[in-house]
């Protein structure tokens, strides 16, 4: 039925099933966003990606060096077409001036971690001793826990999670990647005024 | 500090006494009790003199934005503005029977009128009745300001009297929102208001006002369109389409044989009708047209092909699933036009030109995307593209005619009486197109009225069909119908209704006749709630379950209004029934008692494609 009237092709072949935005391979992206700073924007953002079916992995927020803007690194994993549509749904709100997918770019990306571990007074010396070889810091030492703080790539923060966890995780607080493009180019310059 | 369950306990969940936050919490308490507001203070003989407040601010900025009627609502925390109100005879204000007729009757004037609607409703129950209103403007990109009052803002987050977190609420159904609190805003966010409502794509703004900003005194200046566009940095909506698109897109149109142009609301909004039927003219290509761009083209045009989707009519979906290339203009591939994506349009590449690029790509995969206005996308697009003369598409023409003429011809289109001699609404639909000349303004409800409306009426004009498209919100055509009338007077308005959609909003009949708003409402009582009917019959194995609706004697309820009624039960008595109506000066009910068991068709099952379309059931007529 699909394919009448079409003289052009042989009645035989069914067309092919037209593709689906958002049905490619899906895989980890970061947007940078820079918004206006005022009240209700992180709301607006985190809304509309729940409204339009985005799931966030991690968001971040600060201010910027200038005025009036604050930055948000937004991760979030889908296909490249669905990350686009996210991005272009997010330049709907008024209070967003630039959204920057840097995936394919190369950038930059950092996050901090604090753990919370668990210690007795027979194993602290090695938790100290691993902290420290796997590039982490202490921050407070108590009678049976101290607070580790690690930072690096995603997967730096993962691997040192992996190596402390044995020695028991009480509390855990990651801040999510912030991210910024190599080289001279600047998401805060390309604001339009 | 962290604060543990013991210390929050030891504190007073009060601010300090005799701190500046303790004095205006108490201030604004008094105030939501009315002792001692700063307007009340003024005698009413003293007016004139009295101090410039944000209330006066507000009216002066509609004013500026050339609005000249609000439909509104008073209540409590907005009583300031309505204290002043009576200062600015200019400022039309119609006094609605309930907030989401005054959503809709400004949604009907945005729509009848191209401006910006407003409507006004008060904090806590005035602006949840809004949303509805709300909603559907913002599903059908409806330029319209939505002002709510809301508690003095010491007391905002006390659930005091009438608060509700409208702004939390509206912030995902408009185009944007504010609370002021400060009168000395009100100046910029009024402008912005109407700034973003209007400009690209069009959409619903609500402003929430709090009580103290309206009372508040000020000197605030008005700001210039350009300050105002200099102070959004972030909305720039692109104009123009891409250079290199639009010759890309040429390319693909001059190597198209079976080319469909698809026409969308987009067209109206950016008021592009000429330079749409330029450009298919130039191309001999046909148009197609979806629910709210009907009137995209004069349907008497040769190139007129007709509506698409769901209930449109099966030669245009045919061509459509046959085409070799869509052009797509101000239309969002919604699925009630695509059906199942997969097998759509199976062999057309697509251009797709949308003001909002977030609609291209988003539910269909496009080849060609082009951001810009359709009115000056199609003007720099028509010369670039090659001239296709009639006698190239002589074969492709003649087989859509041909089509045409089929699936006209078997649908039930005309035939008067239905089953048992009952009437049948299409019937209606077409003699109240015809005895209007095809030239009033014909607003439909939600279901099987709103695609009768659509498929029979005859439109020739653009802005003369209304319809809530994308919510789909039973109980919009009369209040609509209502906006519609004070926005376009030299036009004679007709709500199309179904008896469900009827008793939804049936009290803004009272406003018709407070207001002396001509309305003429075309009932379509067919007991049922019709399309709930269809589906039920079709798809729910014939299971009725409340699909049956009982309804008063619509003559006395009209009667009771003080508005001129009659009833209509068989072909013969449509014409004359019409006429009665246009003949009363001021609104008018007919009542068309129709045949209960009628279905819209074709219809294309929700999750079939275009090409599964169902063209009778049961018992044929």
């Amino acid at each position: 039925m699909s394919a009448e009237g079409n003289a052009a092709r042989p009645a035989h072949t069914a067309p092919p099933p037209r593709s689906l935005p958002g049905g490619g391979e899906r895989r980890l992206h970061r947007l940078v966003a820079i918004v206006a700073d005022r009240p209700g924007v992180l709301n607006r953002v985190s809304s509309l990606m729940r409204a339009r079916n985005f799931n966030i992995d991690s968001l971040a927020v600060s201010r910027t060096d200038r005025e009036g803007f604050s930055r948000m690194t937004i991760s979030l994993h889908g296909d490249d077409i669905a990350v686009e549509q996210a991005a272009k749904q997010l330049y709907r709100l008024i209070d967003v001036l630039k959204v920057q997918d840097v995936t394919a770019e190369p950038t930059v990306e950092h996050e901090l971690a604090l753990i919370k571990l668990r210690v007795t007074e027979a194993n602290r010396g090695e938790i100290l001793k691993v902290i420290e070889l796997a590039r982490g810091r202490v921050l407070d030492v108590a009678p049976d826990a101290v607070i580790a703080e690690v930072s690096g790539s995603e997967a730096e923060v993962d691997a040192f999670v992996a190596v402390v966890r044995g020695f028991g995780i009480k509390e855990l607080v990651r801040t999510g990647a912030v991210v910024m493009a190599r080289g001279a180019g600047s998401i805060e310059e390309a604001v339009k005024k | 500090m962290t604060l543990t369950k013991g210390d929050r306990a030891r504190r007073s969940h009060m601010p300090a006494e005799g701190t500046e936050h303790a004095a205006a919490v108490e201030r604004a308490q008094r105030e939501m009790l009315h002792e001692g507001s700063a307007s009340s203070s003024v005698p009413a003989g003293e007016r004139a003199a009295r101090p410039r407040i944000g209330a006066d601010v507000l009216c002066e900025a509609l004013l500026r934005q050339g609005v000249e009627v609000m439909f509104s609502y008073p209540g409590g925390v907005i009583l300031p503005l309505y204290d002043i109100l009576g200062d600015y005879p200019q400022l039309r204000h119609v006094l609605v029977r309930h907030e989401q007729g005054g959503a809709h009757a400004a949604d009907g004037y945005a729509r009848a009128t191209g401006k910006v609607g407003v409507c006004v409703g008060t904090s806590g129950p005035g602006a949840t009745n809004l949303v509805t209103g709300i909603g559907t403007a913002m599903l059908d990109s409806i330029p319209m300001v939505a002002i709510t009052g809301n508690v003095p803002s010491a007391l905002i987050g006390k659930d005091a009297f009438q608060e509700i977190d409208i702004n939390g609420i509206t912030l995902p159904m408009t185009k944007h929102n504010y609370l002021v609190r400060d009168a000395n805003e009100l100046p910029r966010v009024i402008a912005e208001a109407f700034h973003i409502a209007r400009s690209g794509r069009p959409g619903p703004v609500h402003v929430d006002i709090t009580k103290d900003a309206l009372q508040q005194e000020t000197a605030a200046t008005h700001p210039s369109d350009e300050e105002v566009v200099a102070g959004l940095p972030g909305f720039r909506p692109t104009m123009d389409g891409n250079y290199k698109q639009l010759k890309v897109a040429a390319a693909e149109l001059a190597a198209a044989e079976r080319p469909v142009i698809l026409a969308g609301h987009g067209i109206l909004h950016a008021g592009a009708e000429a330079e749409l039927q330029a450009f298919a003219e130039r191309i001999n290509a046909p148009i197609a047209w979806t629910l709210l761009g009907i009137g995209a083209i004069d349907e008497r045009h040769p190139l007129a092909y007709g509506f698409m989707g769901m209930h449109g009519w099966k030669h245009v979906n045919r061509a459509i699933q046959s085409a070799d290339l869509l052009f797509a203009v101000g239309m969002r591939f919604d699925d009630r036009v695509t059906g199942n994506v997969r097998t759509y349009a199976p062999y057309a590449r697509i251009i797709h030109v949308d003001i909002d690029p977030a609609e291209i790509g988003k539910n269909v995969a496009v080849e060609v995307p082009i951001v810009g206005d359709a009115k000056r996308v199609l003007a720099t697009l028509t010369p670039m593209v090659e001239a296709v003369p009639a006698e190239r598409r002589a074969p492709y023409l003649e087989q859509l005619a041909e089509w045409k003429r089929e699936s006209e011809g078997s649908s039930w289109h005309g035939s008067g009486a239905w089953r048992d001699g009952m009437l049948s609404a299409d019937y209606v639909v077409e003699r109240i197109g015809e005895l209007t000349d095809h030239e009033g303004i014909y607003v439909g409800d939600v279901g099987q009225n709103q695609m009768w409306l659509a498929r029979y009426a005859g439109f020739r004009h653009p802005n003369t069909h209304l319809s809530s498209g994308g919510l789909g919100t039973m109980g919009y055509a009369v209040p609509a119908a209502m906006g519609a009338a004070l926005g376009v007077p030299e036009r004679e308005v007709w709500a199309i209704v179904g008896d469900g959609g009827f008793q939804m909003t049936s009290q803004e009949l009272m406003t018709l006749v407070q207001d002396e708003i001509p309305v003429k409402i075309a009932l379509f009582d067919n007991k049922k709630l019709g399309m709930i009917r269809q589906w039920q019959e079709i798809i729910y194995a014939g299971n009725f379950h409340s699909a049956h609706l009982m309804g008063p004697d619509y003559l006395k309820l009209a009667e009771a209004y003080g508005i001129p009624s009659i009833k209509a039960s068989t072909p013969a008595d449509v014409d004359e029934a019409i006429r009665f109506a246009q003949a009363v000066d001021g609104p008018a009910l007919v009542w068309f008692e129709i045949t209960g068991e009628q279905n819209v068709f074709p219809m294309m099952p929700a999750g079939k494609g275009l090409s599964d379309l169902i063209e009778e059931w049961g018992t044929p007529e």
